[in-house]
């Protein structure tokens, strides 16, 4: 049955001429579809495919780079942002020490003042005090002398029973008192 | 089983005939066709959205456009890339006429040495016509290269003129003939697997052919997408002489 087929499809082949694609027979009909369906390709190709296609990766490409360069540009302004913020603190902290020490100098200048007054003060209330020690001390030095001498009058009269004069008491006594 | 059945053209519609030729709608026809609907359905599916964010098939379609952009460019250089609808149409076209035809059961298209040729043809006279239209005389620099010894040159532009006629031989041969054999031979190990299959106990061998089969169709796809690309690169080589004719 196989072996039937085959020589019925040999013979087929025989009468049309062999080995199909080289019968001529055919030739002007694909000749003709080949040109319209390949015109068809080439018309959709270069119209619509590289237009779309071509397009969109155009378009991307496009975008991206314009993506790109929006970034650095908006990278660009926070680094000067940063900067600026950077450059605002310095100031800020030079601010704020130069106010910390003029705050610190007016206050030692206030405390030196201050002591100073009361250093016065004190030196003053110390003199005015030696000179009271110094008055207190002459006069009860004073005080002494009269007692000895009366004491030594007193003395002197109950031993020889005759007062001694008060020139010859100071004369004895006063070198007592001062030593 | 007649391996070469499959490259058999048979009429569908008798359109009519001028003087002596016929002029039939084929089944090589209707498959010519299906390529095209493919080819638009495809882009038009895939551009649907036509979206920055490409989606997979957009990707792809995206990914053959930039390799065929990229082969014209290299070979051709940035002037080349006027012919770039006309470089992907031809690797589009063969590229899924090709594959069209591994389906089993199929017509191959480009196993007609009339449709190869004509391409081939088409290729050589655009490289011709745009080749004198943009350079006039200069063309013919082509022929002579600068640099060689006076003597030689006879030779040298005989050797030239021959290999450029024998251009569209070559390129129509090689892409029809490899269609051709890949096409005959996994015909006649399939007809194995039925001749063994049909066969009582030889049936236990029928793997063996089977396997054969599946790796023929597996080398048959590498060759269907090589052959485009041969055929497209090949296309940018001599549509380059036309561009720089001085090399």
């Amino acid at each position: 049955m196989a072996v039937a087929t085959e020589t019925a499809t040999e013979a087929q082949t025989e009468q049309k001429g062999g080995f199909p694609p080289f019968e001529p027979e055919h030739f002007p009909s694909q000749l003709l579809w080949l040109a319209i369906t390949f015109g068809a390709i080439y018309l959709f190709v270069s119209k619509v495919f590289v237009r779309r296609v071509g397009g969109t990766i155009a378009e991307r490409a496009e975008r991206i780079s314009r993506d790109l360069d929006e970034a650095s540009a908006a990278k660009a302004r926070a680094d000067e942002a940063t900067e600026a913020h950077a450059k605002a603190l310095a100031e800020a902290r030079d601010k704020a020490q130069g106010i910390a020490r003029e705050t610190r100098e007016a206050m030692n200048a206030v405390s030196e003042s201050r002591r100073k007054a009361v250093e016065a003060d004190l030196a003053a209330k110390l003199a005015a005090a030696d000179k009271e020690i110094a008055t207190r001390k002459a006069q009860a030095m004073t005080n002494v002398n009269a007692i000895a001498q009366e004491t030594a009058a007193a003395i002197v009269a109950r031993l020889t029973g005759h007062p001694a004069s008060s020139a010859e008491l100071a004369a004895v006594v006063s070198p007592v008192g001062k030593s | 089983m007649n391996p070469i059945e499959q490259f058999e053209i048979s009429p569908l519609k008798e359109l009519g005939s001028i003087g002596a030729y016929h002029f039939i709608f084929t089944n090589s026809a209707a498959y010519m066709f299906l390529c095209v609907a493919i080819l638009v359905g495809v882009t038009l599916f895939a551009m649907r959205g036509n979206s920055l964010v490409p989606g997979r098939l957009q990707s792809a379609l995206e990914a053959v456009y930039e390799f065929i952009a990229d082969t014209v460019r290299q070979s051709a250089g940035e002037e080349g890339m006027r012919f770039f609808p006309f470089v992907f149409s031809l690797f589009a076209f063969i590229l899924l006429c090709n594959f069209i035809g591994l389906v089993p059961y199929s017509f191959t298209v480009t196993s007609q040495i009339i449709v190869t040729a004509s391409l081939a043809l088409l290729v050589f006279a655009i490289v011709i016509i745009y080749g004198f239209w943009r350079h006039g005389l200069g063309f013919l620099h082509l022929f002579a290269p600068s640099g060689a010894p006076g003597w030689l040159m006879p030779l040298i532009v005989v050797i030239e003129v021959m290999s450029f006629l024998l251009r569209p031989l070559s390129l129509s041969v090689r892409l029809f003939a490899n269609m051709l054999a890949g096409h005959i031979a996994l015909a006649v190990f399939a007809g194995f697997v039925a001749t063994l299959a049909g066969a009582g106990v030889w049936l236990v061998l029928a793997p063996l052919p089977f396997a054969m089969t599946i790796a023929l169709l597996a080398l048959e796809a590498l060759v269907a997408f090589l052959q485009a690309y041969v055929f497209a690169i090949l296309t940018c080589i001599y549509l380059n002489d036309a561009l720089h004719p001085h090399h």
